[in-house]
């Protein structure tokens, strides 16, 4: 039995709505890893104990087990406290916490690596240590962490595959539907693999774009 | 206020990092639109004071009075963070480096705290950076970045940012320092320009030609204490003390010696260009 691609086209748009929720889940999922990275290194580096230490441990969870685990802790386990959550919120939130881990040590060593003279700078203006943080510090921070970040939203494309196994129709659950009734694992990963690839390059395409925007303001 | 008080009061203050004694008990007044220069040699402790005054380092004895009020309070963090913010806004500050903004405009780098601490209109800001950069020369610029500024262009904008807060006193530390020769004095040009409007400045500097022609006194200190102070005429030409004299001696060699490097770079490259 040889490879017969003509059986694709038939399930083109159970691929395309599934090419579409992978790009939901990540845009939403790398959304709140940003926003989730930048509150998490403010908590990691300025806030008190009681915030410090909880955070710390979260983040020390979500870095040092399966994100495979998290993502049914957080759809299957938390049903049983009462938290019934749709897949897609499910997806996103782990997705979500997990990468917004990784994205807060890359901000909290930016953060760090900041010109001291910076927030003098903002201070002797009469800006309180806040805003200087949330005016000047941060926003260079941030600046100096788009590549590497970049780097990690496109783990986290890769990694939207996984909540394929909590039942979001997203493009590798979608293809394993039609290799369902096809019996054609090649053709439909392959053609998986292609889209995987052209939104990856799409989401290069975006993050090239914020470098440019942001190149002068160094 | 009905005692009389003087505009700058420092009244002995000390520093110490650890052991290092870095500022010995100093005393010094400055009048309201006086302009003052504080020389001396690398090390001696200009920095500290002039960071002291602001408290961007903080003392470890001794008190700062601007204009009657203390700088330096005895007081709980939160009401000591309000208290240190509403006195810097009356203090601006220009650095060495600049320590402009890089992820704003030039714009931006002067309305940002403008309208963040006093609640400037997005109108208002712009008519306020139009004249603060107008005032330095600087107003064609004020869209541009940071990064897309000569430093005397940088410098120009840094004191833009100061002034847009309406300080009542300058302090400068070696505002020129880092700037190549020729980019220096685009900058003495505004802060004399700044001298002529009366505004109050205290200013650490190795340019002693400046000094002399801009400040009413000059103030010169040595390992953490002041030696000498008194016009520029004075301490330049007929100073009482050993040190300054030894320092004045140093620093002039130290300046010929530079300059006569420059002037023989120079000719070389003339006269390269000569036999090409
Ligand atoms: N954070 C610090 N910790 C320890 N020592 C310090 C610190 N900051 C400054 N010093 C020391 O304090 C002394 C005075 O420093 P300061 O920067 O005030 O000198 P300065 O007169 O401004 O010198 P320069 O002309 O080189 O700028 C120096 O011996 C310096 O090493
Ligand atoms: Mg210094």
């Amino acid at each position: 039995m040889g490879l017969d691609f003509t059986v694709v086209p038939a399930y083109l748009d159970t691929i395309l709505i599934g090419v579409l929720w992978t790009i939901a889940i990540t845009v939403c999922a790398a959304i709140l890893s940003f926003f989730g990275g930048i509150l998490l290194a403010v908590i990691a580096l300025y806030a008190p104990w009681f915030l410090r230490l909880p955070v710390r441990f979260f983040a020390w969870l979500f870095m040092g087990t399966p994100l495979l685990l998290q993502l049914f802790l957080i759809y299957f386990g938390l049903v049983q406290l009462g938290i019934d959550l749709p897949a897609f919120v499910a997806g996103v939130i782990g997705l979500g916490l997990h990468f917004a881990v990784y994205n807060s040590e890359l901000i909290q060593t930016a953060i760090l690596a900041v010109d001291k003279g910076q927030m003098e700078a903002a201070r002797t203006l009469g800006c309180s240590r806040s805003q200087a943080l949330r005016k000047v510090v941060i926003p260079q921070a941030v600046r100096d962490v788009i590549p590497p970040i970049g780097n990690n939203m496109i783990a986290l494309l890769k990694d939207s595959a996984l909540v394929s196994v909590i039942g979001v129709s997203e493009l590798t659950l979608s293809s394993q539907l039609a290799i369902g009734r096809t019996y054609r694992p090649f053709e439909f990963y392959a053609v998986a693999a292609v889209f995987y690839y052209i939104v990856n390059l799409g989401m290069e395409a975006v993050m090239r774009r914020i470098e440019r925007k942001t190149s002068l303001s160094r | 206020m009905t005692e009389a008080h003087k505009f700058v009061d420092i009244r002995h203050a000390q520093k110490a990092y650890g052991d290092l004694e870095v500022l010995k008990d100093i005393s010094l007044t400055v009048d309201r639109g006086e302009i003052v220069a504080i020389i001396g040699p690398s090390g001696s402790g200009k920095s500290t004071l002039l960071r002291a005054i602001n408290d961007l380092d903080s003392l470890t004895g001794g008190e700062v009075w601007l204009d009657g009020v203390q700088i330096n309070k005895n007081l709980p963090y939160r009401q000591y963070e309000k208290h240190i913010n509403a006195m810097r806004q009356q203090v601006g500050m220009v650095f060495q480096h600049f320590n402009l903004f890089p992820h704003l405009s030039v714009r931006d780098n002067v309305t940002m705290a403008p309208k963040l601490l006093k609640g400037l209109s997005d109108k208002e800001a712009d008519k306020l950076a139009e004249e603060q950069l107008n005032h330095v020369g600087m107003l064609e610029r004020i869209d541009y970045y940071p990064s897309q500024l000569s430093g005397g262009q940088k410098q120009r904008v840094a004191i833009a940012r100061a002034l847009a807060m309406q300080p009542k006193l300058m302090l400068f530390d070696e505002a020129t320092s880092a700037l190549d020769p020729e980019l220096v004095e685009e900058v003495n040009l505004v802060m004399k320009r700044l001298a002529e409007e009366h505004m109050t400045m205290i200013i650490v500097t190795h340019e002693m030609d400046f000094a002399a022609s801009v400040c009413d006194r000059v103030i010169f200190m040595d390992k953490g204490v002041v030696v000498e102070q008194g016009p520029p005429s004075v301490v330049f030409q007929n100073p009482t003390e050993e040190r300054t004299k030894e320092f004045l001696r140093k620093h002039l060699a130290q300046h010929h010696a530079q300059n006569a490097a420059e002037a023989a770079a120079l000719t070389a490259a003339q006269t390269n260009e000569g036999a090409k």
